[in-house]
C-alpha cells in the first residue's frame, strides 16, 4: 500500500501532499520536511532509493525522482514493489504532462484541483488502481465536463477576478 | 468593502486568486494568509453553497500546504457535501478526505451522504464516496454501508468494480463482519476476465496474506511446488525489469529450498549487480543479503561486485555491500578481511568509517568472540581501531577491551601491551570519544600489571602530566592503577630482596615473569623459570630490572603526580572509619592483627629509611631537587607553570617518539599534540584486488589451516544473561480480519456467535490468512459462522458437494492466484498478465446473503 505521495520543490516548498494514513498537519509538516532534508543531500547519480524508517517508522521504503526543479516522492510500505512505484512516478509524471501540455511547476501550482484529481484517478485508498496514463486521461477528461456542467446553471461569474477586467 | 454580506459573497477569491495572491507576497505570506483564513470563516457560514464550496476549496488548500487547521470547517463540508452539484460534491469530499479522521465527532453524520452517493448512477459520484470510505472508515460506517459496497461489487461498470473492490480491504479491517458478505462476491471477481479488475482483486488478497504466505509457504509445501515452475518460468521469459526484481524476491524469500530457482534467481541478480543503474545494484545487492543466509555461495559467486561497491559513491549501496562483506567473514579469514576493511575505513568518510568499525566490532564479538582464533592480533587490532582518527566507537572497544581481559586469561600479556601503547601516547588523551578506551586501558594494566614487561613506563605513562586534563572519572582509574602498579613493583621488589639465594636469574624475573605474583607460587616458578629463564629472555625487552633506585623514583614520580591532588577540592578526603563500622567487617581467617606497628619497622628496615621529619618517602639526598609534600604546597602556585614545562619536557625526552618535531623558537604550548595522520597505505583498487584473492582462499577451506598456537579458553561467566532471540510476537491487529476471512472460508461450527466480535478478533486473521492457502474450498465461503443454526448445516452440506467437482480446478485456480500475485505486484502496467491456463470455473449459484435476512 502506498502511504504517501509528496510533490516538492529543489527549496523545500511543498506542491502536493497526500497522506494515505490519517496524520494531524503539524505531523505532515514535520515528515515532509524531514523528507526534504534527506533529500537535498543526496548526490546526483545514486539510487532513487531511501530508507525511510526513521522517518515514516517501520516498514516504511521511500522511492523519489528528480525532474527539474520538482521532486516526486512516494512512500510505501512492503506489498510494493521498489521497482514498480518507479514506475508509478513515471506514470504519475506522463499523465501530467499530457493534462497540462509540457508541465511545469507553475502548473502544479496552479492546478490544485486537477493534480489531485489525477492522483486520485491513478491510487484509490492507498491501492494502485490505474496504470495507464491514457485511460486516466478519460477519466479525467469525463470529470471536467461533469464539473463543468454543474458550474453552467451560474451565469454571473461569483469570483471577483470575473469582474475586474485585467 | 462596505456592506457585509452582499459586498462579500460578489467579490469572493477564487482559489486561483488566492494562489496568486500568496505569491504576490504584497504584505508578506503569513498576513495574507490571516486575512484570506478571516474571510474564508465569513464565507463560510454563508448560506449559498456555491461560496461556501469556494471557501471550503481555499480552506483545503491552505491545510494541505500550509499545513493550517481546518477542524473548523467539519460541518460545512457536510453541508457542501449535500449539494446536488458535481463540482460541490468533489470539493466536500476532498475537504473531507483532508480533514475528517476516526474522531471526527460527527462522521456519522455522513453516513446517509454516502449512502445515496453510493447508489448514484454517476460512476464518479460513487467512485469519490468510495474513496472517502477508504479512508475514513469506522466501524459504524463499514457496518451500515456494507450492503452498498456488495452491491458495487457485481455492478456492470468497470471503473466502479475496480474501486470497490480496492475499498474492500479497508471495510474489512474495520467491520470483520462485512467479510461474510462480501468475499463471495469479491472471489467472484476473481473468476472475472478482466485484467483490470483480477488486477484489483488480486491486489487485495495479496495485502491479505502477503505477510503470510513467506511462512506458510515452508508450512504448505504443495503450494510452494506449485508456484515455482511459473515464476522460474516468468523469470526467464519476462521483459519487465520490476517483474523480474519481485520473482526474485519471492524465491529467495520463501522460496530458497528449491535450489535450481534460488540458482536461477541468483544469476539474474548477478545481472543486476553489473547493471549501471544504481538502482538496480542496490536492489541486486539487497536480494543477495536475504540469500545470503542460507546459500552463501552465491555470494562467493559474486564477491568481486560486492567487494567493488565497497568504494561506490552511493551511501546505500555502500553499507549493503559491507553487510555482505561480513556476512562473508568466517574464522579463516578474519584476520585479512580485518585487516583490508580498515584500510578502506581510513580512507572513508566519518560515517561509512564508522559503519565498517561498528561493524567488524559486531562481528567478531558475536557470541562471544566465537570467530576469533588469534586473541593476540584482535586485542592489537582493537588498540588501532581506537586509533583511527574518525573513530567514535570507544565506547564499544572499551568494552570488548575489558571483556576480552575477563574472559581470556592467555591473552593478557598482549593486552597490557596494547594498553602501555595506548597509554604512552599523550595525542589520544585530547580525543574525547576515545576516553572510555584509555580507561580500559588504564583499568587493565593496573589489573594485569605483573604481565607488563616494563611496569616503570606504565608507571610514568599513567602519571604523565597531561592526565590531569581528563575527566575525573577517568582520572580516578589512572590513580588507582599507579596504585596497583606501584604496589606490583614494591612487592617484586621486597620478593627480589628477600630471595637473592636461589638464583642469579632471579635478578630478571620481576621484568619477565608472567606469572602471578603470589609469593607461595615463587618456589615453584623458580623451578620453572630455570627452563622458562631462557624463553622468557628471549621475549624480553630491554627493560630495567626493579631495583631499589627504581622504586625509589615510583615512589617520587607518584607524590609528585599525587601530592597537588591532596590539596584540592576535587577530592574527598576519606574520614577515618568508626569503630562500628569496623567492627562490621569480619575478620579473614588466620589473620592476626597486631595493635602496635613495631613490626612493620623489622619488614620496612632495609628500605631506605625515610629521614626527613616530614612524612615522605623523599630521600634525603634528593631533597634538594625533590619537593616534599609542605614545600610542594608552598611553592606550588608560582612554580605551577613552571614545574609544569619541565615535567612535559621530562615526558617529551622519554617519549619523544610520539610527539611532533618542535620548531626551534617554538615555546610548548599546553594543547595537545594532534595525532599523527596515518599515512596512505596504497590504492583502493589494490585493497580491492587483495580482498578478492584472500576470499577466493578463504570462503572454501580446502584443508583445515594450521594454527600456530591452540585457540585460548574464553570463559563464560555465570552472571552474564544470554538473552534469548526474542521471539516475534504474531501481530495481533491482524487478527480480526483473517478470523473473519477464516470464517467465510471454513464456516466451521466451533466458532463463537458474532456476538462475541472480541474473541473473532483474537483467533480471526492468523487463522484466515492461512487458510486463504491451504484452503481448497474457495469457492465455499458460505460462512457457517457461529449460529451454529440449521442453516448453516445446510449450507455445510451444499459445500460438500460442490467440493467434489470443482477441486481440480480449485487448484488450478489457487496456482494461477497466488501466480497473478505475484505478477500483480509489478510490471510496466499493473494489467495482468493473462494466465496460462484459462479458467474453467463454473458460475457458482449464489447463496442468499445473511445479512438480506
Amino acid at each position: 500500500m502506498i502511504k504517501a505521495v509528496m510533490v516538492m520543490n529543489t527549496q523545500g516548498k511543498t506542491r502536493l501532499a497526500k497522506f494515505y494514513e490519517y496524520l494531524p498537519v503539524e505531523k505532515q509538516q514535520e515528515l515532509i520536511r524531514g523528507v526534504f532534508a534527506v533529500l537535498c543531500s543526496r548526490a546526483e547519480n545514486v539510487s532513487n532509493f531511501i530508507d525511510a524508517e526513521s522517518i515514516f517508522g517501520p516498514d516504511s521504503r521511500l522511492v523519489y525522482k528528480h525532474f527539474a526543479t520538482l521532486y516526486f516522492v512516494f512512500v510505501f510500505d512492503s506489498s510494493e514493489n521498489e521497482l514498480a512505484v518507479l514506475d508509478l512516478i513515471q506514470v504519475f509524471v506522463e499523465t501530467l504532462d499530457k493534462c497540462f501540455q509540457n508541465v511545469c511547476e507553475l502548473d502544479i501550482v496552479f492546478g490544485y484541483s486537477k493534480v489531485h484529481t489525477i492522483l486520485d484517478e491513478m491510487i484509490f485508498g492507498g491501492q494502485v488502481v490505474e496504470t495507464s496514463s491514457s485511460e486516466i486521461m478519460k477519466a479525467i477528461e469525463e470529470i471536467s465536463k461533469l464539473e463543468a456542467a454543474s458550474n453552467a446553471i451560474t451565469l454571473i461569474p461569483k469570483s471577483a477576478s470575473g469582474w475586474r477586467s485585467r | 468593502m462596505s456592506g457585509p454580506s452582499l459586498m462579500d459573497s460578489l467579490f469572493q477569491r477564487s482559489l486561483e486568486d488566492l494562489i496568486k495572491g500568496l505569491r504576490q507576497q504584497l504584505i508578506g505570506e503569513q498576513a495574507f494568509i490571516s486575512k484570506s483564513l478571516e474571510e474564508i470563516r465569513k464565507e463560510i457560514k454563508s448560506t449559498d453553497l456555491s461560496t461556501k464550496s469556494t471557501a471550503l476549496l481555499k480552506l483545503s488548500y491552505l491545510s494541505n500546504l500550509h499545513f493550517h487547521d481546518m477542524s473548523f470547517a467539519v460541518f460545512p463540508a457536510l453541508e457542501v457535501l449535500s449539494s446536488p452539484r458535481f463540482s460541490h460534491k468533489k470539493i466536500a469530499y476532498h475537504a473531507i478526505l483532508l480533514s475528517f479522521h476516526d474522531s471526527t465527532p460527527i462522521l456519522l453524520l455522513i453516513t446517509n451522504h454516502l449512502r445515496k452517493d453510493l447508489n448514484s448512477t454517476n460512476e464518479f459520484e460513487v467512485s469519490l464516496a468510495l474513496q472517502c470510505l477508504s479512508r475514513i472508515a469506522n466501524v459504524d460506517l463499514a457496518r451500515d454501508l456494507t450492503p452498498e459496497v456488495f452491491t458495487l461489487l457485481s455492478s456492470n461498470k468497470l471503473y466502479v468494480r475496480k474501486r470497490a473492490v480496492a475499498v474492500v480491504l479497508r471495510v474489512f479491517e474495520k467491520y470483520p463482519d462485512s467479510v461474510r458478505v462480501c468475499f463471495k462476491r469479491l472471489v467472484e471477481n476473481l473468476e472475472n476476465s478482466d485484467p483490470q479488475i483480477l488486477s484489483a482483486v488480486v491486489g487485495v488478497f495479496s495485502e491479505l496474506v502477503l505477510k503470510i504466505f513467506s511462512k506458510l509457504a515452508p508450512l504448505e509445501p504443495r503450494l510452494a511446488k506449485r508456484v515455482v515452475e511459473p515464476i522460474c518460468d516468468l523469470m526467464r521469459n519476462t521483459g519487465a525489469t520490476s517483474l523480474l526484481f519481485e520473482c526474485i524476491r519471492t524465491v529467495v524469500t520463501s522460496l530458497s529450498e528449491y535450489e535450481s530457482a534460488v540458482r536461477l534467481a541468483v544469476g539474474k541478480v548477478r545481472g543486476f549487480l553489473v547493471d549501471e543503474d544504481p538502482n538496480l545494484k542496490y536492489l541486486g545487492l539487497q536480494a543477495l543479503r536475504i540469500v545470503a543466509e542460507k546459500h552463501l555461495w552465491a555470494v562467493a559467486e559474486n564477491k568481486e561486485v560486492v567487494i567493488k561497491s565497497l568504494s561506490d559513491a552511493d551511501p546505500n549501496i555502500k553499507i549493503e555491500s559491507l553487510r555482505l562483506v561480513m556476512a562473508m567473514v568466517s574464522e579463516h579469514n578474519v584476520s585479512e578481511m580485518s585487516r583490508v576493511l580498515v584500510n578502506y575505513a581510513l580512507k572513508s568518510d566519518p560515517v561509512f568509517c564508522n559503519e565498517i568499525l561498528g561493524s567488524i566490532l559486531s562481528t567478531c564479538s558475536r557470541n562471544l568472540y566465537e570467530i576469533i582464533v588469534d586473541f593476540d592480533w584482535y586485542v592489537s587490532l582493537l588498540g588501532e581501531m581506537s586509533r583511527i582518527p574518525h573513530c567514535q566507537m570507544g565506547d564499544e572497544i572499551e568494552n570488548q577491551l575489558i571483556d576480552i581481559g575477563l574472559r581470556v586469561k592467555d591473552v593478557r600479556p598482549e593486552l597490557v601491551h596494547v594498553a602501555r601503547d595506548l597509554l604512552i601516547d599523550p595525542a589520544l588523551l585530547g580525543n574525547s570519544f576515545l576516553h572510555g578506551v584509555l580507561s580500559a586501558a588504564a583499568w587493565e594494566s593496573g589489573e594485569y600489571v605483573e604481565f607488563s614487561r616494563n611496569p616503570l613506563e606504565l608507571m610514568e605513562a599513567l602519571l604523565q602530566p597531561r592526565t590531569n586534563l581528563l575527566p575525573p572519572s577517568i582520572r580516578a582509574i589512572y590513580i588507582q592503577s599507579a596504585f596497583k602498579v606501584l604496589v606490583f613493583c614494591l612487592h617484586t621488589c621486597i620478593m627480589q630482596g628477600e630471595s637473592i639465594a636461589p638464583s642469579a636469574s632471579l635478578d630478571y624475573l620481576p621484568s619477565g615473569v608472567s606469572a602471578s605474583a603470589s609469593y607461595e607460587l615463587f618456589d615453584d616458578f623458580s623451578v620453572e623459570n630455570g627452563a622458562d629463564a631462557t624463553v622468557v629472555h628471549g621475549q624480553t625487552r630491554a627493560s630495567a630490572p626493579i631495583t631499589e633506585e627504581s622504586i625509589v623514583d615510583l615512589l617520587n614520580l607518584v607524590e609528585l603526580a599525587f601530592g597537588p591532588l591532596l590539596g584540592s577540592h576535587d577530592v574527598e578526603e576519606l574520614g577515618p572509619v568508626s569503630l562500628s563500622a569496623q567492627g562490621k567487617v569480619c575478620l579473614p581467617n588466620g589473620l592476626v592483627l597486631k595493635e602496635n606497628l613495631s613490626d612493620l619497622e623489622m619488614i620496612c628496615g632495609d628500605i631506605e629509611p625515610s629521614s626527613s621529619n616530614s612524612f615522605s618517602f623523599g630521600n634525603p639526598n634528593e631533597e634538594k631537587d625533590g619537593l616534599s609534600f609542605s614545600s610542594l604546597q608552598i611553592k606550588e602556585d608560582s612554580e605551577q607553570p613552571h614545574e609544569s614545562t619541565s615535567l612535559l619536557a621530562e615526558h617529551r625526552k622519554r617519549h619523544g617518539l610520539y610527539y611532533l618535531p618542535l620548531r626551534k623558537s617554538e615555546i610548548i604550548s599546553n594543547d595537545y599534540p594532534p595525532a599523527n595522520d596515518p599515512t596512505l597505505q596504497g590504492d583502493i583498487n589494490d585493497n580491492a584486488d587483495h580482498l578478492v584473492k584472500l576470499t577466493a582462499e578463504s570462503l572454501v577451506p580446502k584443508r583445515k589451516p594450521n594454527h600456530s598456537k591452540p585457540r585460548p579458553v574464553v570463559v563464560k561467566l555465570d552472571e552474564v544473561n544470554e538473552k534469548p532471540v526474542a521471539m516475534k510476537q504474531p501481530e495481533s491487529r491482524d487478527n480480526s480480519l483473517s478470523g473473519a476471512v477464516r470464517e467465510v472460508l471454513f464456516g466451521s461450527e466451533d466458532i463463537l456467535p458474532t456476538s462475541s466480535q472480541s474473541n473473532l478478533s483474537n483467533s480471526s486473521k492468523r487463522k484466515g490468512k492461512e487458510k486463504q492457502h491451504t484452503d481448497p474450498h474457495v469457492e465455499s465461503k458460505e460462512s457457517a459462522v457461529g449460529d451454529g443454526n440449521s442453516s448453516s448445516r445446510r449450507r455445510s452440506q451444499g459445500k460438500e458437494r460442490r467440493q467434489r467437482s470443482p477441486r481440480k480446478k480449485n487448484d488450478e485456480e489457487r496456482k494461477d492466484t497466488v501466480q497473478k500475485e505475484k505478477k500483480n505486484r509489478s510490471g510496466r502496467h499493473k494489467s495482468i498478465q493473462r494466465a496460462e491456463e484459462p479458467l474453467k470455473v463454473p458460475a457458482q449459484t449464489s447463496v442468499i446473503p445473511d445479512f438480506l435476512l
